[in-house]
């Protein structure tokens, strides 16, 4: 053996396992990374640790009594669950809802997307290290709309508000009014938080061409939401596929070039003000009226099936149903916003350090709550 | 004049004997005593601080429940952590894992052994304080090492791993900073320098002071360097396995370090424990809180740094201007010993302003992404 040979140090990848529990994967999720020292060659994602067979569940329901098992699903935005479960068993029986209630939802709708990319964006910045002050500064407006939530259902976080064929109870006088105010101070908050983070140097050298999803793999994965629109995907259901009355508002969809993940984080900045100017929008043009269409409380649509989806905050989330004429969903399938855009994550992460892996991974905005169901 | 004329005659003629209050051994005993509960007390206060501190930037309360102004929660920590169960790890390599904290602690207390609390006022007026806090600090890594190794789990070994290149990298500017206070000061004991300041080295060695302190963030592992133990990548880095009192250890290690670097902050830089009107070794201490409040505001400010960017930093951008940083002040003291030092206050401030700015433009991060 020659010197050179033995004062070589032999080094071979080795396998590092991220979760279940772990303080950056938002939940239980788990992935066998495969390393070599700092550099990740490869990752595999575990799913089922918060598997609870909600799809089955919903087998053993009414329809109306499956909506409370629908806040479960993406936990931190709840509304949005409520809203996609409820237009699919509309489309599938039939139901108008009256013109006061769609309002409602929609600004319940982006109020709740509002609290998602608060949330999505704070978390993703406390994985880049930013030791719990944006995420803390992001909470403090979040409460802010939940005290508005808390105002119309009673709730903070599992709102169960929205009905078949309408939603729970109006929305109290007040209401109106603390809107007004939550839209004027996150206006400013949103230029705060900019001024703070845009062009904080570490952040962009955390983030800026890090772990880049192109156009194609985004389409061919069929991602949505923020992630594909930072892949410069124009594809927002709210236009290519307008439910409820989206039709009415205006507002802009921000998309970015590069795909990394500041585009990402950018989107959902961007995102946040378009959210308010279509809350704006609808707080001028709310009719008084119902709240709610004269459905039977054990609905039984006729046979058949529907799928009805929704920008949801994390992207498209579709709720297939079929019915057989009873009083419960013959089957129920959900398609889960967060797992497929998790998809893409494998091809995002190669070649990458461990720090890039977990700032991807937050960057793509998952909620184990829908990834297992 | 030759260079070791020059050195001699800027050496401080007034240096009291360090061997108040007493004998030998009496000295010895004393200032030990005093330096335990020092690091004790003061790890207390740092910690109150930080999390006071971390909780009005955070805007919220931080601990407000036990005691006034939740004064007490260190002492309720401590507790918790002393009544907690020893958990070591099936695996563990045992002696290595138990005997860790203690390399990792002692090498801290050694740092303090030098600083001066005030004229005079410190365990042993070495020659060669400022080399011999060098030479110590780099032992608390092996203590680290220590630790991820024998834990065998591959968090702390990430972690361990993260730490010893970090501060082999961090170890050169924080030297080289260091050499330019030295030639200003004309000595290497602490005592020395302090005595030496007339105005603070902050202000005649600006470029340097940045450079010491990133570069002792780095060392010491504070935001945004805390490659080694960053939370939301490696749970815990090397102490991820460590519970009850070895676990209060490091966590004793980690918060010791800070107050020690912030402590010879103060000393080579904000003129020690010299000031008006207060007493000396309350000068000290405020100027060290100082000090060490800057750092937890870097930490709830700043986002971390890659391991990649780290090693940049520390080679592209700090290592240059700590060698460009010296040469200057090489050539002004050789040049002009005498020259007014508020002129040299003023030259060197534009040039550290001039150089940072300069550097940070062939400063450029790579994307760092490796084909697999």
């Amino acid at each position: 053996m020659t010197t050179t040979e033995m004062m070589t140090l032999k080094t071979e990848p080795f396998v590092l396992n991220f979760g279940p529990v772990h303080p950056s994967t938002h939940g239980v999720y788990r992935m066998r990374a495969t390393l070599d020292g700092e550099v990740v060659l490869d990752i595999e994602p575990v799913f089922g640790y918060l598997h609870r067979g909600i799809e089955k569940l919903a087998e053993e329901r009414t329809f109306s009594g499956f909506v409370p098992l629908t806040d479960r699903l993406d936990y931190i935005s709840s509304m949005s669950n409520n809203l996609g479960y409820c237009l699919s068993v509309e489309k599938l029986a039939g139901i108008e809802v009256p013109e006061r209630a769609e309002y409602i939802r929609v600004i319940m709708a982006e109020l709740q997307r509002l609290v998602n990319h608060a949330i999505a964006v704070g978390t993703f910045l406390n994985d880049c290290g930013a030791y719990m002050t944006p995420v803390v500064y992001m909470l403090r407006e979040r409460e802010k709309i939940l005290d508005l939530f808390d105002m119309v259902c009673g709730q903070r976080l599992t709102y169960n508000y929205m009905r078949i064929g309408g939603v729970s109870q109006d929305i109290p006088d007040e209401f109106l009014p603390a809107l007004r105010r939550l839209v004027n101070q996150m206006f400013f908050f949103i230029e705060e938080m900019e001024r703070l983070l845009k062009q904080n140097e570490i952040l962009l050298a955390r983030t800026k061409g890090v772990g880049i999803l192109s156009r194609e793999t985004a389409i061919n994965c069929s991602i949505s939401g923020p992630v594909a629109r930072g892949s410069g995907v124009k594809w927002d259901l709210r236009r290519a596929d307008p439910y409820s009355i989206y039709d009415r508002f205006d507002f802009d969809i921000p998309t970015a070039e590069v795909g990394d993940c500041y585009d990402r984080y950018r989107i959902r900045i961007e995102e946040m003000r378009q959210s308010l100017h279509i809350i704006e929008q609808a707080m001028k043009q709310i009719p008084s009226g119902p709240v709610r269409a004269d459905v039977p409380h054990l609905i039984r649509p006729p046979v058949g099936e529907a799928y009805a989806h929704i920008e949801a905050p994390k992207g498209e989330l579709g709720f297939y149903l079929v019915s057989d004429n009873s009083i419960a969903p013959y089957r129920c399938h959900v398609r889960p916003t967060s797992l497929i855009n998790l998809t893409a994550l494998r091809e995002m992460v190669r070649g990458w350090k461990v720090a890039d892996l977990i700032v991807i991974f937050g960057s793509i905005d998952i909620c184990l709550g829908e990834v297992d169901r | 004049m030759t260079i070791p004329d020059l050195v001699i005659s800027k050496l401080p003629m007034q240096v009291t004997p360090a061997d108040w209050p007493g004998g030998y051994w009496w000295h010895w005993l004393f200032f030990t005593v005093v330096l335990i509960i020092f690091v004790l007390c003061m790890v207390m206060g740092a910690i109150y601080i930080e999390r006071r501190g971390m909780g009005r930037m955070q805007s919220r309360l931080g601990p407000n429940r036990t005691g006034p102004f939740g004064l007490l929660q260190p002492v309720a920590d401590a507790l918790k952590v002393l009544l907690k169960e020893n958990i070591v790890p099936d695996a563990a390599d045992k002696l290595v894992h138990w005997l860790a904290p203690i390399v990792a602690f002692v090498p801290v207390l050694l740092i303090l052994t030098v600083i001066p609390f005030q004229n005079g006022a410190l365990l042993a007026d070495l020659n060669i304080g400022i080399l011999f806090i060098v030479a110590v600090s780099s032992i608390a890594t092996v203590g680290m090492f220590m630790a991820g190794w024998g834990s065998s789990n591959k968090y702390s070994l990430l972690g361990a791993m993260r730490n010893v290149a970090a501060v082999v990298s961090y170890e050169i500017p924080l030297v080289l900073a260091v050499v330019g206070v030295v030639l200003c000061a004309g000595s290497l004991s602490m005592n020395c320098i302090v005595l030496s300041q007339d105005i603070p080295y902050i202000l005649l060695q600006p470029l340097g002071f940045l450079l010491f302190f990133m570069a002792a963030c780095a060392e010491i592992n504070r935001s945004p360097f805390d490659l080694t133990e960053a939370d939301s990548e490696i749970v815990a880095g090397f102490h991820t396995e460590y519970s009850g009192m070895k676990f209060a250890m490091f966590y004793l290690v980690e918060y010791a370090e800070a107050i020690a670097f912030s402590a010879i902050i103060t000393t080579l830089f904000l003129s020690g424990w010299r000031g008006p009107l207060l007493p000396p070794w309350l000068w000290f201490l405020i100027k060290t809180l100082i000090v060490f409040f800057a750092m937890v505001w870097t930490r709830t400010t700043l986002p971390r740094v890659r391991i990649d960017q780290l090693m940049a930093l520390a080679w592209k951008f700090l290592f240059p201007l700590a060698l460009i940083n010296l040469f200057i002040t090489a050539i002004q003291v050789l040049v002009w010993p005498d020259a007014l030092p508020w002129t040299m206050v003023i030259i060197n401030i534009v040039l550290m302003v001039v150089l940072v700015l300069l550097w940070s433009k062939f400063f450029k991060l790579g994307w760092g992404r490796v084909e697999v």
